[in-house]
């Protein structure tokens, strides 16, 4: 089963984990078969919020809501169940800053 | 068929001695527990219309359990053929699996997993202690609504919920390893304890004592003990029969509060007393060979043994209790902890000595919207006479008590002091 791992931080805390310990994380995942893909995040000053509302395209500067911790980067990995997903979770570097948010992927109907 | 029919009693008995059991082996095998449910409850209606015409069978649970899984095959064919899919096979090998539902001792640990399962951490705790009563008990929706002063659809609502997390983000139905024991047992033990401290001393509404969900808690205690006796599941037991012992002398007739050190001791219960203090001691043993250090239920278990093995509140230990608290401190330190711990400081060395703890607690900060921690206040400064301090510390007790009977003991006590 699929599990996307989002990982939040403090924007001033991003330099927090060194980078070398998050290649070094996803090369672990990677090599145990359960990496499916994993990237970091540029800050939100980078980020632009896009939105469709009858038709007409809407661009506005900034993440989609101002909280505390911010999307930093994420894991989608294949894990047996929620416990092997939490396994994983618990060592991607980051959380020991901040949290990573562990949801079920869904399947869309064809 | 009327409820006299012994087949009928005797299904009714079964009912209540194995249903459980039955549920939580289904589960397993289904993988689902609302089709578990469904399988179980269909499976007694077969007992009730074969069992008087073929006899009742030599294992029951075992008929029961395989009666269950061909009729959640059935209905799974029936939703198959009804969907129009070839799709069947799987869910049919998925329950075809002998060797699965025959051992026993994956029959035993079937009731650990499906307490483990309704107490994972990635539950709510409001959905985990409404799951387990749910579950492992077998309260009815209806049940827990009452015992826990929620509206019904609410709590139905939290059921759905969490049932729909276990199988949507697959929290998997099986007994922690041993590496993740300690912690996941931390978590069935918290849920236990707060399903006995909701009936033991209710946070709101009129009755202190909502006993049925005490008794269940401690049923869960002592079917956690049996199935997985570590030392901190004795202890928690321990310390749930040592509090329940004293509930006849905790309330009087009229439903008012009885302090400790005032309760008539001849009420409390010697049984359950030998019980816990036997169990306490296992549990302080327990932890020994491995050179743990004793668990926090195991050290609030033994300073409620001391309690209960004192004729008196004035013959009590109050030493030993202060070195239990230093203990309990130590591993598990809170300020509530702290506060309890100033209290027998105070039996122990007087109130002056009890209240400069009381103080530099309050102070702090950390208990100023804790009723017990002004109630304790107030009592400390009446014990010393100064009338005043009490009389501002019972009000503001007062004014942060929810509970009735309490709220009339505080009265009480604040019209003693004008007299």
């Amino acid at each position: 089963m699929k599990y996307l791992c989002l990982v939040y931080m403090e924007e001033q805390k991003l330099h927090a984990v060194p980078d070398r310990e998050c290649v070094a994380c996803g090369e672990g995942l990677r090599k145990g078969g359960q990496l499916i893909a994993a990237e970091a995040l540029q800050p939100i000053e980078t980020a632009t919020t896009v939105r469709v509302r009858h038709g007409k395209v809407s661009v506005t500067d900034g993440p989609f809501a101002e909280t505390k911790e911010q999307l930093a980067g994420f894991y989608l990995i294949e894990a047996r169940d929620l416990n092997d997903a939490i396994q994983v979770a618990a060592k991607i570097p980051p959380a020991r800053e901040g949290s990573v948010e562990v949801r079920p992927v869904r399947e869309l109907a064809p | 068929m009327t409820a006299t029919d012994p087949v009928h009693e005797t299904v009714n008995a079964v009912y209540v001695a194995e249903s459980r059991r039955v549920l939580a082996t289904l589960i397993r095998l289904l993988g689902d527990f609302d089709a578990a449910e469904e399988a179980m409850h269909e499976a007694f209606r077969a007992a009730l219309e074969q069992w008087p015409r073929d006899g009742v069978p030599g294992n029951p649970r075992a008929w029961l359990v395989s009666a269950g899984r061909f009729k959640a095959i059935d209905s799974r064919r029936r939703l198959a053929r009804f969907d129009g899919l070839d799709g069947v096979s799987d869910a049919v090998i998925a329950v075809r699996d002998e060797a699965a539902w025959a051992d026993p001792e994956a029959l035993e640990d079937d009731r650990l997993r499906l307490i483990f399962t309704c107490c994972h951490p990635a539950l709510s705790s409001d959905a985990q202690v409404a799951l387990t009563l749910r579950e492992v008990c077998g309260l009815t929706t209806e049940e827990i609504a009452q015992a826990f002063v929620t509206p019904a659809p609410t709590l139905a609502q939290r059921i759905v919920r969490a049932k729909g997390k276990i199988r949507d983000a697959k929290i998997p139905y099986e007994v922690p390893e041993r590496a993740d024991l300690a912690d996941r047992l931390d978590s069935v033990l918290r849920v236990i304890y707060l399903v006995f401290n909701e009936g033991y001393a209710a946070s709101s509404g009129a009755s202190v004592t909502r006993h049925d969900l005490s008794g269940e808690a401690i049923r869960v205690g002592r079917l956690l003990v049996e199935l997985l006796p570590e030392p901190e599941a004795i202890g928690l037991l321990a310390l749930m029969l040592l509090h329940d012992s004293r509930r006849a002398a905790r309330v009087t007739e009229g439903g008012d509060l009885v302090l400790l050190n005032d309760q008539d001791r001849s009420k409390w219960d010697r049984a359950q007393i030998g019980e816990g203090v036997r169990l306490v001691e296992r549990a302080l043993a327990g932890g020994r060979p491995a050179g743990r250090p004793a668990g926090p239920y195991a050290i609030q278990a033994a300073i409620a043994a001391v309690h209960a093995e004192a004729a008196s509140g004035a013959e009590t230990d109050w030493g030993e209790i202060v070195g239990l608290y230093d203990a309990l401190m130590r591993i598990a330190g809170s300020p509530v902890v702290e506060l309890n711990r100033a209290v027998a400081v105070a039996m122990r060395d007087g109130p002056a000595a009890g209240l400069v703890l009381v103080d530099a607690i309050l102070e702090r900060g950390d208990l100023k919207d804790y009723r017990l921690a002004h109630a304790t206040r107030a009592d400390l400064c009446r014990r010393l006479g100064r009338m005043a301090e009490a009389a501002e510390s019972y009000a503001r007790a007062l004014a942060l008590t929810k509970q009735e009977p309490e709220r009339r003991f505080l009265e009480r006590r604040l019209a003693e002091l004008a007299l």
